[in-house]
């Protein structure tokens, strides 16, 4: 069984969402993905900010 | 010479004061009336709570920066407000009570041109039996992150606990404290955080981490959940919340009332009317806010706190209280200026503002126990309308009764929020989020409430990195340090 998919059979309200796949779990802390997604979160916050003032 | 108190310095208080100060220069008065000697940085006691941070890194002492800005700082708390002045004299004061500076216990009466109560909650532990230890102070069989000496006390219990999980089966349980609680997402970093650490300790295995929460869904964080652009589809914060709690194994509970507590167990209802215990050997559980007792008096001495303060405690403002039923709630009914329906001259700013009505769907179990999420109206929004509302006061002081006021509805402002699940230079994460409304506009945007376009989220290290950052940046800001201005709430 694939690491990603032992937390389905645990409990019923486990199994019926979603749980993000290994590649997935690599994104998150892949520096060079990460910094690119910091410019993009960063710019989407400046502008909630900037329509919030 | 106008004075304009403060009576509150956290988020919207220290910000309302020290804008006020700059904008209004040594020719008028600003005065804060705050019990605390130091100011935190609320977001990070979670860092605390999990040793990743000391206390020292979240508070700084207020008087130093006060001194520098020349704001007249008391410490002290405020206990009553008497908007018609008394018997003898028509100026309005209030009335303090100093916790520090050498007058601990001493009161004192100050008259006001203008207020504004940003006193913030009440941390009501009381609430729930056995939460609190009957003197409104946090009871001795739950921790808490809501202060920084809440956290540190927190991080030494939850170390005790690893250290027994090297050998033995721990539960930890983490989440609200009563049915009528807000900040879950505290919460929410809290839980995660832990989860993070006891990987980092290798006593992950032998940790049960359990999650009991108020909301009627997973992801509803008090502002009826959000809807978010991913993959091509609108999907509810619900499906993300809840794959995150099962990526991490960490079971929930939720659509619970904590309805006491005793050492090693708490008893619940739930919105279907059952009842039900849960044991722990750690609990963290964030107990309900009140607003902080303030009394109000008129010209005869007469008690009119019914009239200034809704029965929450929190202060009337300029919104709609008439209690009309959620199918008929409107993004209208949120207040925009804060002000006072009575008294022209007292606003109310951050958490101290009565919110008309909640956010997320009202819910009563079958016995009729209202079990649901209370607004939250923290972080940015808070800081935001404490601007709002200092800007309004000094046009006020400037230009007259008749200056136009500053608007800054929580129902047309967004929010940015990042909540960390973990912290690491390289191996942290956060959920980083935006909603566009706060408080959701299902006339402006009918189906969701809220723009799409702006309201995002998100789960990774750069969310964590953001995290870091807006911690030393909000603190460099509200030290007043060179540029502080430049800085958005």
């Amino acid at each position: 069984m694939k690491q990603e998919e032992v937390n389905f059979a645990k409990s019923d309200a486990f199994n019926l969402t979603m749980i993000p796949s290994a590649f997935a779990r690599k994104l998150r802390t892949c520096v060079i993905f990460q910094l690119f997604r910091f410019l993009v979160i960063n710019i989407k916050m400046l502008v909630v900010v900037s329509k919030s003032h | 010479m106008a004075r304009l108190i403060v009576m509150g310095g956290g988020v919207s208080g220290h910000t309302a004061a020290t804008f006020a100060k700059k904008w209004l220069g040594s020719e008028h008065e600003v005065v804060v009336v705050t019990p605390n000697s130091q100011w935190n940085w609320i977001p990070s006691n979670i860092w605390v709570g999990v040793g990743q941070m000391t206390k020292e890194d979240v508070v700084f002492p207020l008087a130093p920066v006060y001194e520098k800005a020349g704001i007249d700082y008391r410490q002290a708390k405020a206990v009553s407000i008497h908007p018609e002045g008394k018997a003898d004299s028509d100026k309005p004061y209030i009335t303090i009570e100093y916790t520090g500076q050498g007058k601990a216990g001493q009161t004192e009466e100050i008259t006001y041109d203008y207020l504004i109560n940003a006193t913030g909650p009440k941390l009501n532990f009381d609430a729930t039996p056995g939460l609190g230890d009957g003197n409104g102070q946090l009871g001795e069989h739950t921790v808490s992150v809501c202060t920084a000496d809440h956290a540190m006390h927190a991080n030494l219990e939850l170390k005790q606990i690893f250290e027994k999980a090297k050998t033995q089966k721990q539960k930890i349980l983490v989440g609200t404290g009563h049915g009528m609680c807000t900040c879950q997402g505290a919460a929410f970093e809290y839980i995660f955080n832990i989860e993070h650490e006891a990987k980092k300790a290798g006593v992950r295995d032998n940790l049960e981490i359990k999650w009991i929460s108020n909301e009627s869904f997973l992801g509803d964080f008090g502002m009826g959940g959000l809807h978010m652009k991913v993959g091509g589809y609108v999907v509810s914060s619900k499906l993300f919340a809840e794959s995150l709690f099962a990526e991490r194994d960490v079971p929930w509970l939720i659509g619970a009332h904590v309805n006491k507590v005793e050492a090693g167990k708490v008893h619940y209802e739930l919105l279907d009317g059952t009842t039900g215990e849960e044991e722990f050997d750690f609990a963290m559980l964030i107990p309900p806010f009140a607003g902080v007792g303030l009394k109000a008096y008129d010209k005869a001495g007469e008690d009119i706190t019914g009239k200034l303060f809704a029965p929450n405690g929190f202060m009337k403002v300029d919104a709609d209280y008439s209690g009309k039923p959620y199918e008929e709630w409107k993004a209208s009914d949120w207040p925009r200026t804060y002000q006072n329906p009575d008294y022209k001259n007292i606003f109310a700013a951050g958490i101290a503002f009565a919110p008309p009505h909640l956010i997320s769907k009202p819910m009563t179990s079958v016995n009729g126990t209202p079990i649901n999420p209370t607004p939250p109206r923290t972080g940015m929004p808070a800081g935001i309308i404490g601007k709002a509302v200092a800007h309004s006061v000094c046009d006020l002081i400037k230009e007259g009764e008749n200056a136009h006021l500053h608007e800054a509805s929580m129902a047309e402002m967004g929010a940015a929020c990042v909540a960390s699940a973990g912290k690491g230079v390289f191996d942290g994460t956060a959920a980083a989020m935006t909603v566009y409304p706060v408080v959701p506009d299902f006339e402006k945007y009918p189906g969701t409430g809220r723009d799409t376009d702006y309201t995002f989220g998100e789960i990774g290290l750069a969310g964590h990195w953001i995290k870091h950052i807006l911690h030393h940046m909000f603190i460099y800001k509200a030290k007043l340090n060179p540029g502080w201005t430049l800085i958005p709430e």
